[in-house]
């Protein structure tokens, strides 16, 4: 399990670079959502296990721009061949982009969950209910008791 | 995700014990667990939707390559035996059954007498003194209670019939192109004498089973009824006779059977829609129309003549998948049907359905729409089935 996160966090730092993603600031929900906040605006996502449980990911559900959610709205679905996965918002927002690569090729969802796959970027309505989520630790061991 | 909803009649097994001992399971079960299947509940049954050598995109089209082994066990399979069993069973289903030709057989229908499908299924008159019935395992317990009471009122008129569960016998599917030259390794029979819908007894690397020419995939192949005791063996002889064979699950199984345009009862057909609705009446035997001499006849004919109604369709879905109950529309966005089945279909890259829809909206290439959750998408009226059969039909 050690060994797991070790060497994820050198693949994160390698990537660091060339993406916006900054492993401490990554949030997780027991219902496999992750959001992954810098100052008051978070990038959310399904996690890895998510998208390896659904399978090839042929469609995704992206919400409106301008949209209000609050924490546990369905703000979008990730489907697969065989299964619809809701995505719920880990935390209150107002959507002000969306992942549009995702409509021609939905299964960067597949091959980057945690990462280039991302859904939405939300601008935090609520950053409190931050407390209320799992750091990557904690949701490693959570996967692990499921 | 709060849940992922599964799309067909499938559920995720839970790790806990408790939820595997409640299911039944086939001769294959360990066999499945060794190789990794990840085992769903299916009608009641513990069996794999899918094994982690292959997604399930790969198994589908592998098995339009090469050769699928399915593990279709859960299903009913009944011998009729007696004098009358060809009455008895004309009795029951819609097919011509007194004109099949010897060890051949054809796909059918029960009928309730409203003209309701109870289940399909697929019936053999062979020379081995019973006519072979498999059914849906979704629909066992039904089926059997309706054959049981009919069988019963049968016998008490004096006819000479008996219907028993084939004892001891599990069921393996094999379907694929390379299937026939797969088990001719194993056989000693021509299999190129086999043709579509026809069966008969064979040993199969000594082992004695049934092999039937047909399927649920669209492709060549064959289904297999195998002593319970020697399914593992057998499973493991076509294993090692080709790097080509691949074990395949319930996943794979559902998106090919749409591909080729084949209904899954419960969600395509159901005790609600009769051969008419059900765009099956290629099953109703002109001699058997001319007779009215099944269940539910007159109103099957009926309706026949009515033209009016519901009709099953295919549909092409732009750009999401259609999924069942999802509403059918009109251009004007007006209802006029809803989806039965649904999935991305591998080999063309669409999004293929199967719906019913008014009448009005039947022919080929009609342009309608299919309410994805919140959206509307534009969706086609075509042919099935959606990827070419390739069923190794005698040619005359």
């Amino acid at each position: 399990m050690a060994l797991r996160l070790v060497s994820r966090a050198c693949i994160r730092q390698f990537n660091t670079a060339l993406s916006t993603t900054r492993p401490l600031s990554m949030y997780y929900t027991k219902s496999h959502e992750w959001v992954n906040v810098s100052g008051g605006v978070g990038r959310v996502g399904i996690t890895d296990h998510a998208q390896a449980a659904l399978g090839d990911i042929v469609y995704v559900d992206l919400p409106d721009v301008d949209a209000e959610f609050d924490v546990g709205d369905e703000v979008s679905s990730v489907e697969s061949v065989k299964a619809v996965g809701d995505v719920a918002l880990p935390v209150s927002g107002i959507v002000k982009a969306v992942n549009d690569t995702l409509s021609d090729t939905p299964n960067l969802v597949n091959q980057s969950a945690e990462d280039g796959g991302w859904i939405c970027e939300i601008e935090l309505t609520d950053t409190s209910e931050l407390d209320d989520l799992m750091d990557k630790a904690a949701y490693d061991e959570f996967l692990e008791s499921e | 995700m709060l849940t992922a909803r599964f799309l067909a009649p499938a559920r995720s097994l839970t790790r806990s014990l408790a939820s595997i001992a409640d299911l039944k399971k086939t001769a294959l079960f360990d066999y499945h667990v060794e190789n990794g299947g990840k085992m769903v509940d299916f009608a009641g049954w513990a069996l794999p939707v899918s094994y982690p050598d292959l997604s399930h995109v790969q198994s589908h089209l592998h098995t339009r390559k090469g050769v699928s082994i399915f593990d279709v066990s859960h299903m009913l399979q009944l011998h009729i035996h007696g004098e009358d069993r060809v009455k008895f069973m004309e009795s029951l289903i819609v097919a011509d059954v007194a004109g099949l030709a010897d060890n051949t057989g054809t796909l059918s229908l029960l009928t309730t007498d409203q003209g309701g499908i109870i289940d399909d299924c697929i019936v053999h008159r062979t020379t081995n003194g019973y006519l072979n019935l498999v059914c849906n395992a979704g629909c066992a317990d039904k089926d059997l209670a309706h054959i049981m009471a009919r069988l019963e009122a049968a016998k008490s008129s004096g006819l000479d019939v008996d219907v028993e569960i084939k004892p001891n016998h599990s069921l393996i599917a094999v379907q694929g192109p390379k299937m026939e030259g797969v088990l001719q390794g194993g056989v000693r029979d021509d299999l190129s004498k086999l043709f579509f819908n026809h069966t008969a007894l064979v040993d199969v690397w000594g082992i004695p089973c049934r092999v039937t020419r047909c399927g649920y995939t669209g492709e060549d192949g064959v289904e297999i009824s195998v002593p319970t005791d020697r399914t593992v063996e057998l499973v493991e002889k076509l294993m090692a006779a080709s790097d080509d064979v691949k074990l395949a699950g319930l996943g794979a199984r559902d998106s090919l059977r749409l591909e080729a345009g084949l209904c899954l009862y419960g969600n395509d057909i159901d005790e609600t829609t009769t051969p008419v609705e059900g765009t099956l009446m290629w099953t109703v035997a002109k001699r058997r129309r001319a007779a009215r001499d099944f269940p539910g006849a007159d109103e099957v004919m009926r309706r026949f003549k009515a033209k009016e109604g519901r009709r099953r369709v295919g549909l092409i879905v732009e750009k999401a998948p259609a999924r069942p109950h999802y509403p059918i529309l009109n251009l004007d966005g007006e209802v006029v049907g809803e989806v039965t089945s649904g999935s991305p279909s591998p080999c063309t890259g669409q999004n293929i359905a199967m719906g019913y829809v008014d009448i009005g909206y039947i022919k080929n290439g009609t342009s309608l729409q299919v309410q994805v959750r919140k959206k509307v998408f534009p969706a086609t009226k075509v042919a099935m089935p959606f990827v070419p059969t390739q069923y190794y039909v005698e040619k005359k």
